[in-house]
């Protein structure tokens, strides 16, 4: 059974990101990025389904500029078997991306798709669900725990309030919540052996999808800043305060 | 210019994030709740007293039950035809079933948007809450998903809308309901809660976490949050998380308790009126954000807070 799992190259997690002066974009010039945290995440579980015999094979797939290419080594280096570049520089908005998986798994016949919940830049969370619908398969978003059988895979999704778990026919379509796995370090051997690897190049154009953008952005601005607070010196003193400001 | 809302509810209840994302909705024009499920006449009627709800659409079918997204997404995609905007709370339900709706009906989604400027312009936060962006967009027909905690939420009536009943869709049995485990609690909820109290990593076990946050959430009437650090470690169930990836909050108050301040945290939460911070480092970045700080060992500062809360409700 084949795996697709989708990776996103975005400002590492640590790094707060400040708007241009002019409201036009956000300032990513010089800042560290890395493989979005959900999509480790994924990786890693396609990966252990495999050192567990239940996939045969895992082809990880990015969309971006050419620089995608350093998480798609990453995953590579994880355990991916083959990495697929779909190279653009134009901003993708959830719904082409989901457009353009679908071709892919179409094409390599994947049984699985697994993918980040969301993306920590846009925070959209749409991508795995939009994928699913347009697969006509089903859906499992924010998983903290996947068994692959051989006709259904059955996920515990994170729920407000708890938990719940379905049972998927395949393919299916899952997205990962932070509980699911500790994604590993990649370890230098590995990372060199991951050059070895394949990763196939493939023009945006080739798919024949619209990818023009459906939403238009018309500036970036910081939130308001809080007030500078003060330093209280004691619980009674906070009490004190917070009964004067009628919090309490 | 007309609205669909998806109502969440238990089967029993309808669900408070409904009326949040009705007080938005109205901002866009009339509108129609979509109540799913199998007997769930009860929500139906629920859904009609809302204040600002002109009509409500009943569709009963078993395969509705558990809403699924596979069989709740072809209802709506079956009834979009008459509305501009579709949209839901951007809880754990809307987040699922939404972007499965917008691809079957090839239209652009707006995720978690805190503010409408007009039926073709929103506000959403992004990376993290850390950058808002205005997007607009030409689309015939968008779907939204609301953060319930930016809108106010609809009030109920006296006066009941038309409840229509509406042809179910075929079953698509794509995938099955197996189990549901929810968390135990006689809390507020904490996305509707007036206070949060929150603890993270330096609670130091789920035991100390339960001892030093119950009798200041006790005294408070407050539901209990986490951050991540504190969930990793299992010191409080994932569902109370906090943060970027857990649940938005904005109380009147939000008592961090050795909490560093982490930006991820911070997303879900720095919209809260006052937030206070307890905390043994005076360089937390936590009391960048905080209105009021103690620096001080927190299983000293809390006990003392709680005395103090006591002493003052006496």
């Amino acid at each position: 059974m084949k795996a697709l799992v989708a990776v996103k190259r975005v400002v590492d997690f640590n790094v707060k990101v400040r708007v241009k002066a002019d409201g036009s974009d956000v300032e990513i010039g010089n800042v560290k990025m890395s493989m979005n945290p959900f999509d480790e995440i994924a990786v890693e579980e396609a990966v252990r389904l495999k050192e567990a015999g239940k996939i045969s094979e895992i082809v990880v797939v990015s969309l971006g500029e050419k620089k995608c290419e350093d998480v798609l080594r990453t995953a590579l280096a994880m355990g991916a078997d083959r990495a697929i570049h779909v190279e653009t520089d134009e901003k993708l908005e959830p719904l082409a991306v989901a457009k353009i998986l679908k071709k892919i798994a179409e094409t390599e016949q994947v049984q699985l798709c697994l993918l980040g919940k969301q993306a920590i830049d846009d925070d959209a969370n749409q991508t795995a669900q939009m994928l699913a619908a347009l697969m006509n398969a089903p859906q499992a978003t924010f998983a903290s725990k996947v068994v692959l059988n051989e006709q259904e895979v059955v996920v515990t999704r994170e729920i407000d309030g708890g938990l719940e778990t379905l049972a998927l026919k395949l393919p299916a379509v899952i997205s990962t919540d932070l509980r699911l796995n500790e994604p590993r370090f990649v370890k230098l051997p590995n990372l060199m052996a991951a050059k070895k690897k394949t990763l196939e190049k493939r023009s945006i154009d080739e798919f024949g999808v619209d990818i023009t953008p459906r939403l238009s952005v018309q500036k970036y601005a910081e939130p308001k800043a809080r007030q500078a607070g003060i330093k209280v010196a004691n619980a009674a003193e906070l009490v004190e305060k917070l009964t004067a400001a009628k919090v309490i | 210019m007309s609205v669909l809302i998806f109502a969440e509810h238990n089967g029993e209840q309808l669900h408070q994030n409904t009326l949040h994302a009705v007080y938005a909705a109205q901002k866009l024009g009339e509108v129609h709740v979509l109540v799913a499920g199998s007997n769930v006449q009860n929500i139906s009627e629920q859904a009609s007293k809302i204040k600002g709800v002109s009509k409500v659409l009943h569709a009963d079918a078993p395969h509705y039950t558990e809403c699924l997204a596979e069989e709740i997404a072809p209802l709506m995609v079956s009834l979009a035809e008459h509305y501009t905007h579709i949209g839901a709370a951007a809880s754990a339900v809307g987040k699922n079933i939404m972007p499965r709706v917008a691809a079957l009906l090839d239209c652009p989604q707006i995720s978690d948007l805190t503010e409408i400027l007009d039926n073709q312009t929103f506000i959403r936060p992004i990376y993290a809450g850390n950058v808002f962006t205005t997007v607009q967009s030409n689309a015939k027909k968008l779907v939204l998903t609301f953060r319930t905690s930016t809108f106010g939420a609809a009030e109920l009536g006296n006066q009941a809308a038309e409840i229509v009943s509406v042809a179910a869709t075929p079953a698509q049995n794509l995938s099955r309901f197996v189990s549901r485990e929810l968390t135990q609690s006689d809390r507020p909820e904490l996305t509707q809660a007036r206070v949060v109290v929150s603890g993270g990593r330096a609670l130091g076990s789920a035991e100390q976490f339960n001892a030093v946050l119950t009798p200041l959430a006790d005294v408070l009437g407050a539901a209990i949050g986490a951050s991540r650090a504190a969930v990793d470690a299992e010191y409080a169930p994932n569902d109370s998380q906090v943060g970027q990836t857990g649940k938005i909050v904005a109380p009147e108050l939000y008592i961090a308790v050795g909490i560093s301040g982490a930006i991820q945290h911070v997303a879900g939460m720095q919209d809260s009126k006052t937030i206070v911070a307890i905390n043994k480092d005076p360089d937390a970045q936590i009391f960048n954000i905080a209105d009021y700080g103690i620096v001080g060992d927190l299983f000293e500062v809390v006990p003392q807070l709680v005395d103090a809360l006591k002493l003052k409700q006496a």
